[in-house]
């Protein structure tokens, strides 16, 4: 609380009326300079307040909203690509790559469509992850690799039923529709680890491969080589979509999982499915 | 103009135990304006010159033309903003290599040292901008509405016609000489003749022209009313100087010694200054160089030329200011302490000087950094590279597991070349035995080797994938290393990394 205002005899000035331990405060008024450019900083405030979006309710008498602005730009930059769109909209997957323009676009492009779209299930650089989520960054396909598989399989999806053209397949429940009693799954399972060699116990094995033959050939080959066609994947290789172990095989005989991936037609633009697929397969193309 | 002390100097000669006047004092001191006068002399001379090979350096030099062939800008010196490239004749530099600048400024601050210490402020007295356009300004201030008295008459006279006129000329040619200033600097950041017609025809970017007007602005504001306000309170220079500054340094002097006691030219027993104001008259920025070492003072040294031609008149010695250091000032003064004024204590004290010692621990110092700073810069120019690789691992996946067991990585390679050169390069790896490296979209050469293209003057992008097979030995790290062979066969450039298998 101000107590007494006082002269300060040395300098002639008023003091503040602060006394602290006996230490008084010289009243110095700001520079008229300051106060003034101060008081101009008040009054532009006050114009911004008017002409922009200030308090929650009021719109500005400008109508200049941020979020408007971002979607002017955003519009702009469709804009700017809109001509390299149309071309990848035209051109196949395949007619992408040869073009080197299209195909640094496509990449780019693709990266980023993929980040937003795909890297929820495939992961950030499509490593995919074991549970369903299959790898695009290694050499096995389950619908096929090459650009037209991938093309078809990004635009109709699996198993969503989204699309009359989708990849669609059904294993059937072994054990859960007791097809097979769990000795047999058992022996089944036993069979199919001695195809990447891992076999626990040979003579099941052995039993198994009958069974093997009788049951699952049909789609997963006779070596179990797979079937893009089908979406059967390779049991004789070293990736292992649900687990390479044999309780992981066994529950796949018992009560089979299948993946399944949305229908990207009529979600992303025929462009952008051209993007992708061109950037998928960049992800582990070796030619 | 009875007092021609700076105002600031005025405050502090109240003693301490004064009586208070019970009126506020205000801290705030209004610019007394400085009315330069006319000067003739070496000094004079030589600033004239300099102040021409500079501002000839400044609007010249964008114009000049250096050839680089098709498709590249032919202007000599161009700060390339959208390219992202700068341009000194036959240097080409990216924005990577943006510590060349770094590198010149450092070299330029301590020149800056190393010549304040041995001649004191010259780059404030005779190359500074700041100096160079107010003396332009001056001169034309000058050349419209005559000299210090015709000035200070029409100042003071009444507001009429000639008055308008005049002072509308003045500031008519000032714009001017601000707006070929500001013209000037949007052309060393663009092609020259093209901006030049674009601002003239109302063609030009807005971003052009806020450059243009901000610096034609203040080049008006600066060297037209700031003048030596700017170099007294906005720069830092004259505050740090009495740093850079020892006894040994040449400094703009008065000769105390031989001057005082001041009187008149046919006195008796007085010295040699005979309280003329001509060192005042001329100096720009208002101070009486008589007062001593001050920080106002630039050193331009035009009081020099004003007492040496009053000297010349009155059949003495000139040099009563002059460039001297305070040690042979010390020296002179100590010899003729007892001397009365006359042509014998002349002789003596200028006797008493010596040769000023230019080798000095702080300039060999100075001299020893601009020495190690320029073979440093001179180093990293010749070994600058113009072909650089760098190579980004993928970071997700680590490694892919393939299906037969093996390995694979994959990378990114991007080759930056800084030459107009194009030729392919191989791409080779060096890694243990079995690593197997394609690259995609890239084309073969007779061996089977990969061929990356390089863009001239640009970056290219390649993915590789480097396949170790099943069954190979790996370490859950391993170093590769990514070479680039010239045509010929030499390594152009190399950039090493890693390869991540499981852990095993």
């Amino acid at each position: 609380m101000p107590t007494k205002i006082e002269k300060d005899t040395l300098s002639g000035q008023d003091t503040t009326g602060h006394e602290w331990d006996g230490l008084k405060e010289l009243n110095t008024p700001l520079p008229k300079w300051w106060l003034w450019t101060f008081y101009a900083t008040i009054v532009w405030g006050l114009v911004f307040v008017i002409i922009y979006p200030s308090v929650p309710g009021w719109r500005g008498t400008s109508g200049w909203i941020a979020r408007e602005a971002i979607v002017e730009e955003v519009r702009a930059a469709q804009e700017r690509n809109a001509p390299m769109m149309a071309r990848l909209r035209e051109a196949t997957p395949a007619q992408i790559l040869e073009n080197d323009e299209m195909r640094a676009f496509a990449l780019a492009g693709g990266r980023v469509a993929f980040a937003n779209n795909c890297a929820a299930c495939h992961g950030a650089g499509g490593q995919g992850a074991t549970g369903g989520y299959p790898s695009l960054a290694d050499d096995d396909w389950i619908w096929g690799g090459s650009l037209e598989e991938i093309q078809h399989t990004i635009r109709h999806g699996i198993r969503a039923n989204e699309s009359d053209d989708q990849r669609q397949s059904q294993m059937p429940r072994f054990g859960a529709d007791n097809l097979l009693t769990a000795a047999q799954i058992n022996d089944v399972a036993e069979h199919v680890l001695s195809l990447t060699n891992r076999a626990t116990d040979q003579a099941a094995a052995g039993r198994g491969a009958a069974l093997y033959a009788e049951q699952c050939a049909s789609c997963h080959g006779e070596r179990g080589e797979g079937n893009r066609e089908f979406g059967a994947p390779r049991l004789n290789d070293q990736i292992w979509l649900y687990g390479a172990s044999k309780p992981e095989v066994v529950a796949m005989i018992r009560n089979p999982r299948a993946g399944v991936m949305p229908s990207w037609q009529g979600r992303l633009d025929a462009a952008t499915i051209n993007m992708l697929t061109v950037y998928v397969q960049s992800l582990g193309r070796t030619n | 103009m009875g007092t021609v002390e700076a105002p600031h100097r005025a405050k502090g000669d109240r003693p301490a135990d004064a009586p208070v006047s019970a009126a506020p004092q205000s801290l705030y001191a209004a610019r007394q304006k400085v009315y330069p006068k006319r000067v003739f002399g070496l000094v004079r001379s030589v600033k004239w010159a300099v102040l021409g090979l500079c501002l000839a350096l400044y609007y010249v030099v964008p114009w000049l033309r250096w050839d680089r062939g098709a498709g590249m800008p032919d202007q000599a010196v161009l700060v390339d903003i959208t390219n992202a490239r700068l341009f000194f004749f036959w240097i080409e530099i990216w924005p990577q290599e943006i510590y060349f600048l770094t590198g010149a400024l450092i070299l330029g601050a301590f020149a800056l040292f190393a010549v304040s210490s041995l001649f004191g402020r010259l780059w404030c007295g005779f190359t500074c901008p700041q100096t160079v356009w107010t003396d332009l300004f001056m001169w034309v201030e000058r050349w419209i509405q005559g000299d210090r008295n015709a000035r200070m008459k029409l100042d003071q006279g009444p507001k009429n016609a000639n008055y308008w006129t005049r002072k509308g000329l003045t500031h008519a040619v000032w714009l001017l000489i601000a707006a070929a200033t500001g013209g000037a600097w949007v052309m060393y950041f663009n092609d020259a003749p093209t901006v030049t017609m674009e601002i003239l025809t109302g063609a030009a970017t807005l971003n052009i022209y806020f450059f243009f007007a901000l610096f034609a602005g203040f080049t008006y504001l600066l060297a037209g009313w700031a003048r030596e306000q700017v170099c007294t309170y906005m720069c830092p220079w004259p505050r740090f100087q009495a740093a850079m500054l020892d006894e040994n340094s040449l400094v703009v002097t008065y000769r105390d010694w031989r001057g005082e006691p001041r009187g008149k030219a046919k006195a008796e027993n007085v010295g040699d200054c005979v309280d003329c104001y001509a060192c005042v008259h001329v100096c720009p920025t208002g101070i009486d160089i008589r007062d001593g070492q001050q920080l106002e003072c630039i050193g331009c040294g035009l009081c020099i030329d004003a007492c040496d031609s009053v000297m010349g008149k009155l059949g003495r010695p000139k040099g009563l200011i002059a460039f001297e250091t305070l040690k042979n000032l010390a020296a002179s003064e100590a010899a003729v302490a007892s001397m009365a004024p006359g042509a014998e204590r002349q002789a003596c004290g200028m006797k008493a000087r010596h040769m000023p010692r230019f080798v000095r621990p702080r300039t060999v110092m100075y001299a020893a950094a601009l020495v190690v700073v320029s073979l440093a810069m001179l180093l990293a120019f010749l070994l600058r590279s113009t072909l650089d690789v760098t190579v980004l691992r993928d970071r997700a996946p680590l490694f892919v597991r393939l299906s037969d067991g093996g390995i694979r990585n994959g990378y990114t390679v991007k080759i930056v070349n800084k030459r107009r050169e194009d030729a392919p390069l191989v791409l080779s790896l060096q890694a243990p035995e079995g690593f197997r490296l394609s690259v995609q979209d890239a084309d073969h050469d007779a061996q089977g080797r990969p061929l990356l293209s390089r863009r001239a003057d640009g970056i290219s992008q390649y993915r590789v994938l480097i396949t170790v097979p099943p069954g190979a030995r790996l370490a859950e790290s391993t170093s590769v290393t990514f070479r680039l062979l010239e045509p010929d066969g030499r390594v152009a450039a190399s950039q090493s990394s890693t390869f991540v298998g499981p852990r095993p």
